[in-house]
């Protein structure tokens, strides 16, 4: 099940656009095809957009992103392939039936806002309602409640040259969420605010989708963005995806030295997990096996401290060569007396931004958890330094991808 | 036409006459159609002049003072009673009324055609190219070239110069119409149809409203236009101020000249002001001023 398909989209403008379109599938590059008068701005964009996701299409300006979610509710047509809302063909089925989709299916919000300056902010969030034919009671009313969802209850009555851009844009929020459809396009929805506001709104964003469980693809050209808010992140460039994939698998695994390029002055630390960095534990010792097991252990791996898990890997603590080694002199057979809590333990799913703190404080490395509390792996101050380095390294695997990369290398996302 | 073959070296080409000709056809053949119009604009123009003149001047003064102080200010109403106060002490009261009556029916139609042209060109690429050229002609052909054929069709009166006038101040309206259509910030037009709205629900709701003032400034410039035909228009029969302004040239008296001429500036600021005053209330305009 996909809310958006997208299939073999093809745009040109220009002219001769089906022979562009023909030489573009026998192999021929941007530029040739330029060179005939033609220009391409979408080539062979295939994806499929999950419900419930936010899908994120990430491209420097010009890479084609707005030409392609503008074919994703049929603003325009593409010149070649389909295009699946909810499963309905939306080239296939006529003016009619395509308002019907897009009034009940699929809602936009817009880079600069396109609110009606003439109409107060509550009847542009009703807007959508309007054109449904929604009662004027009953579509102030949801307009409202969407108003107070984006957080401007108590700004209807105003007008829109009278709030800032976040607020404005806050309206073009609201007014896709009172229209009810699933999906939303949203184009650049950001890029005109300030960058704090932008911060508030991505957070915003986030939280709504976490709420009402909207299917969201957002266009954006800034790559922190894109791997703030995507699940999975499309990257364009002229006019072909390069790589689909999730922002850790973007970062980790470019597909091409453009992909790499661009991620490389990325904020690793906001992006990539504890999880994703982390190494297996040199040393577990099970909590039931006694202070002799643990001695062995400590000896083989040449380790002064291990940590100790449950039968079922929950963490139960950390114990001390010296505590062990008492312990096995004064003959116990447990580990019960010894086991302490002078570790520092994070969850799989926290960014390293959020690790260096406890790292320079715990003498051990990072334990990392899972949500049921169970010890997953480690992260040793020197691996976090090491992640922190890998922008370096990243480059010179990048240029290897590189010459097999002229094929836009699909990484999907898979099952998460 | 000659029956002489061309003589490329001397070439003589008749299409005055062939225009004339095809006038004239055009004349007998639509001659129906044509009495209709008259009786239209005549009637029109009798109405309205019949309205504005039949109450005693100052009342009509204090009108339109009143009508100024609500659309615009205070102050404006001040002059308006001033300027018009001029016109009547001047005795030209009942010509301006006739002018006023003509180029506001002239004015009139020529909007409702020319708004509707100008949407039409925004919407078509293949109209906007087809009428611009046209345009060119109208704005630039001299504008008593009109009065001729539209004399032969209606007579003396004031029908051949309201007709002219029509003729010449549409194309302003034409194209700022269509400019101000396109103007339209097409992020806006883009969020009506992702929303699923209907293109002539796009028009009425989005393109309309947003493009209004500059309408307006277009209409401002048909009735600016119209104005300055009122001369003209005098030479086949119109009266008001502009018979006193041809009548002060034949006479070479300058007092009448001047007198007409100061009375056709108070209608040609009245005008303007009131226009002005109105596309600043247009709802579009009216809340993009505004401030928190």
């Amino acid at each position: 099940m996909t809310a958006v398909r997208a299939e073999g989209l093809f745009k040109v403008f220009g002219k001769k656009t089906d022979d562009a379109v023909r030489r573009l599938r026998d192999g021929a590059s941007r530029a040739e095809v330029v060179a005939t008068g033609a220009t391409p701005a979408v080539i062979d964009a295939s994806f499929d957009v999950r419900p419930g996701e936010i899908f994120v299409v990430m491209g420097l300006s010009g890479s084609g992103k707005s030409t392609l979610i503008r074919m994703l509710n049929g603003l325009l047509e593409p010149t070649a392939g389909r295009v699946f809302v909810d499963g309905v063909d939306i080239f296939a089925i006529d003016e009619a039936e395509l308002r019907r989709v897009r009034q009940q299916r699929i809602g936009m919000v817009f880079q600069h806002f396109a609110l009606l300056p003439h109409r107060t902010v509550a009847e542009n969030a009703a807007y959508a309602l309007d054109i449904q034919g929604v009662p004027k009671k009953e579509r102030l009313d949801r307009a409202a409640e969407a108003l107070e969802l984006v957080g401007l209850g108590g700004w209807e009555d105003r007008y829109p040259a009278q709030l800032s851009g976040g607020m404005k844009q806050r309206v073009g929020l609201a007014r896709a969420l009172a229209a009810g459809s699933d999906i939303m396009l949203m184009d650049e929805a950001f890029s005109a605010l300030d960058p704090l506001i932008r911060r508030e709104m991505q957070d915003q964003l986030i939280d709504l989708q976490a709420r009402l469980g909207k299917t969201v693809v957002f266009i954006t050209h800034d790559l922190n963005e894109a791997m703030r808010l995507g699940d999975r992140i499309a990257v364009m460039r002229d006019g072909r995806i390069v790589q689909i994939g999730t922002a850790e698998e973007v970062l980790k695994d470019p597909a091409n030295d453009y992909v790499a390029q661009f991620v490389a002055d990325v904020d690793r630390t906001r992006v990539l997990t504890a999880a994703s960095v982390m190494e297996p534990a040199q040393l577990e010792v099970s909590a039931t096996g006694g202070p002799r097991v643990a001695l062995h252990g400590m000896r083989e791996k040449q380790m002064s401290a291990a940590f100790v898990v449950a039968r079922d890997r929950t963490l139960r603590g950390v114990v001390r060569d010296q505590d062990v080694v008492a312990a096995v002199n004064r003959g116990d057979s447990t580990l019960d007396g010894i086991v302490g809590d002078d570790f520092t333990s994070v969850h799989a799913d926290a960014y390293l931004a959020e690790l260096f703190a406890p790292s320079a404080e715990s003498p051990l490395p990072l334990a990392v958890l899972d949500d049921a509390g169970r010890l997953v792996g480690v992260v040793p101050r020197v691996t976090l330094l090491a992640a922190m380095a890998s922008i370096v390294e990243a480059l010179p695997d990048a240029e290897q991808d590189a010459e097999h990369g002229a094929e836009p290398a699909r990484v999907e996302g898979g099952v998460r | 036409m000659s029956d002489e073959a061309f003589d490329p070296l001397d070439p003589r080409l008749d299409v005055g006459e062939w225009v004339s000709d095809a006038f004239d056809w055009f004349t007998e053949t639509f001659q129906p159609v044509l009495d209709v119009v008259e009786t239209v604009l005549q009637g029109l123009y009798d109405g309205l002049y019949e309205v504005l003149s039949a109450p005693p001047f100052l009342v009509m003064i204090a009108l339109f003072a009143a009508l100024g102080w609500v659309v615009r200010s205070w102050k404006f109403a001040v002059f308006t009673v001033a300027g018009f106060y001029l016109v009547a002490s001047m005795d030209r009261w009942d010509a301006a009324m006739e002018t006023l009556s003509l180029v506001v029916v002239a004015a009139a139609l020529a909007t409702l055609i020319s708004v509707p042209l100008g949407i039409w060109a925004a919407k078509s690429q293949a109209v906007s190219n087809a009428l611009r050229p046209v345009l060119d002609f109208m704005q630039t052909m001299p504008a008593m070239v009109y009065l001729i054929p539209t004399l032969f069709a209606f007579g003396i009166g004031v029908v051949p110069g309201m007709i002219s006038t029509i003729v010449f101040a549409m194309p302003p309206g034409v194209r700022f119409t269509e400019l101000a259509i396109r103007q339209v910030d097409p992020e806006v037009v883009e969020a009506g149809q992702a929303f699923g709205s209907s293109p002539t629900r796009i028009l009425r709701q989005i393109q309309l409203p947003l493009a209004l003032p500059t309408i307006m400034a277009g209409i401002n410039q048909v009735i600016m236009l119209s104005l300055s035909m009122v001369v003209l228009a005098a030479m086949v029969g119109a009266a008001g101020l502009g018979l006193d302004v041809v009548s002060g040239l034949q006479s070479l008296r300058v007092a009448t000249g001047v007198e007409a001429g100061l009375a056709v500036v108070v209608l040609a600021i009245y005008l303007d002001r009131i226009v002005s005053a109105l596309a600043d209330r247009a709802p579009v305009a009216r809340a993009t001023k505004l401030r928190t």
